[in-house]
């Protein structure tokens, strides 16, 4: 018993992994949107709130939103370079997320900028526009935005 | 809603990792310190605790709260877990005080803690990533830091925020912590030290961003007939305020800045708040905790402040929500001194999240913890020095903010 208790701390690894089905439930209609290479937001049906990344509920008056095209064509309202990342992203380093605004929206859309390697070279206000994937696979990266030139 | 006393508190040694310590044992090293201190208080006084641990993930072991409930003796008393990010503890030590204020416990413990150390550092993250949306935010490879980076590069490009004076907000926090025994790092910085650390996020390196930590911290709250009877040194809760706002950045409104008694809307004629710039939760939980607490000028009613610095840009724009200056003085704020050890409103003189460490759970107890002792005056007592003790202090504030400002907490403790 002394002999046991003198011992350090048993550590030892322990793996765990889940497989999820996820829906996209209600919010559905924008993934086949890129795959169409739709822009999809949404508007409140009663006060028109206009919403660059799609909800179904209107977050400034509770009623609920119907479907709308975003423009393509947007502005940077502020970004970042991550040197490092979440573990499952770490192999992507770096990588440039944004920001986007878009005239006539009264929200944001969050996105990656590709097609830029220099953070010197980005500033908040230059004008960006969405790119869509080729092979859609219905997640939110089958968008993402490179400067306007 | 009766009067509640913070009667005694209790922090475990912050560490990046404890491997001699189950949750349960750390949880118990916080609950026995705070019982130490308060000697005529003992385990059957007790009416019941809330616990509050932020992820499940970092064990794989649900209701942790129920394990610590039986471990350290309190059942079958009444208990419930509160989780809300980053604001966990200061969920909890609110929830603390809904039960004592409502009558239904005459006193009730508040337990948090959190276990980091058992996955690598960029799991964590990862684990702590998906406290953002899932389906719109975090498979962009969004992660916390980087989106603390990117609500700094608007604030510094609305105000004119510089990398120079978040670098001096880790600098006054480090050299603070130097003196708290309690807090995990103890490092000797400079601004330029800052400024050279590995870039994480544009504009956040390394000396930016709290440190990931297994901590556990207690508090216990009492009804003022109980406070009187089993305590010394009495403090009070004068002040509770919580506030919201939308999960995901984008969704942020640009409106109009909700004010405070000492503002006035010509101060903000141009600015879009909140934008991704500025936590209007932050602000909606001062100025309910204000009004509670009589507070009217908060710079001038405050002795000390301790918020909930995750990085150095949190700090600067917390200055903001809590007015302690105006919406894009923050730099300015800093720079001036005023929140140093020796300045007008000391702000975290235990040396914050960023040298003491975040074990989520924990943190938002740390501070009750930190402020009741700089109230009743026992700082010497509990760090072995003095240095940290802010003399004659009357009326300190705790901030606890989880997400990117999704819930924020503020309680203000005052002498009693």
């Amino acid at each position: 018993m002394k002999n046991l208790k003198r011992l350090k701390p048993i550590v030892l690894p322990k793996h765990y992994e889940i497989d999820y089905i996820h829906s996209y439930g209600q919010d559905s209609p924008f993934f086949p949107g890129l795959a169409r290479k739709k822009l999809l937001g949404t508007k409140c049906r009663k006060c028109g709130y206009k919403y660059a990344t799609p909800r179904m509920s209107c977050m400034q008056c509770g009623s609920d939103c119907e479907w709308m095209e975003v423009p393509h064509e947007g502005r940077i309202h502020s970004w970042t370079k991550c040197y490092y990342g979440s573990e499952a992203f770490l192999d992507e380093t770096p990588y440039f997320l944004v920001l986007v605004e878009f005239d006539g929206m009264d929200t944001l859309f969050l996105s990656r900028l590709k097609g830029v390697k220099d953070e010197k070279k980005v500033q908040i206000g230059m004008p960006v526009k969405a790119v869509f994937a080729k092979k859609p696979e219905y997640q939110i990266t089958d968008v993402w935005f490179e400067i306007r030139r | 809603m009766r009067p509640v006393y913070v009667v005694s508190g209790g922090v475990s040694r912050f560490a990046k990792s404890r491997k001699e310590l189950t949750f349960q044992g750390m949880a118990k090293e916080a609950f026995r310190y705070a019982m130490n201190d308060c000697p005529k208080l003992s385990l059957e006084h007790i009416d019941g605790s809330v616990t509050s641990y932020f992820s499940d993930h970092f064990l794989g072991q649900l209701k942790a709260g129920a394990m610590v409930q039986d471990y350290l003796g309190l059942v079958p008393k009444p208990s419930k877990r509160v989780e809300g990010g980053g604001a966990t503890g200061g969920l909890c030590f609110q929830a603390a005080y809904e039960a004592v204020a409502s009558g239904r416990m005459d006193i009730c413990a508040a337990l948090g803690w959190e276990t980091m150390s058992h996955v690598n550092t960029w799991k964590g993250n990862e684990f702590i990533a998906l406290a953002s949306d899932t389906n719109f935010d975090y498979p962009l490879g969004g992660f916390y830091t980087g989106y603390y980076a990117m609500m700094v590069m608007r604030h510094m490009h609305e105000f004119g925020t510089t990398e120079e004076q978040m670098a001096k907000v880790s600098v006054k926090n480090h050299a603070n912590a130097l003196h708290n025994p309690y807090a995990q790092k103890h490092l000797k910085i400079n601004v330029q030290d800052v400024l050279n650390s590995p870039m994480v996020a544009y504009p956040l390196k390394r000396l930016d961003i709290c440190l990931m930590s297994d901590g556990a911290a207690c508090v216990i709250l009492a009804s003022e007939k109980f406070a009187k009877k089993f305590g010394k040194k009495l403090v009070r809760i004068s002040g509770i305020g919580a506030g919201t706002d939308a999960m995901r950045m984008a969704d942020r409104p640009h409106g109009k800045v909700p004010l405070l008694p000492h503002e006035s809307p010509s101060d903000y004629r141009n600015l879009k708040y909140p934008g991704v710039h500025s936590f209007r939760a932050g602000r909606m939980a001062a100025i309910e905790a204000y009004r509670m607490a009589g507070i009217k000028n908060p710079l001038r009613d405050l002795s000390f402040v301790e918020l909930h610095d995750a990085y150095t840009s949190s700090e600067i724009q917390t200055y903001e929500d809590l007015g302690l200056c105006e919406y894009g003085e923050g730099g300015m704020f800093i720079d001036s001194g005023a929140s140093a050890l020796g300045g007008t409103c000391p702000v975290n003189p235990s040396g914050g999240l960023l040298a003491c460490g975040h074990p989520v759970g924990a943190t938002g107890l740390m501070q009750a913890v930190f402020a009741l002792w700089q109230l009743q005056g026992t700082i010497a007592k509990h760090f072995g020095n003095s240095k940290l003790q802010i003399s004659n202090a009357q009326r300190g504030l705790i901030h606890s903010h989880a997400g990117t400002g999704t819930y924020v907490t503020v309680s203000v403790m005052e002498k009693a």
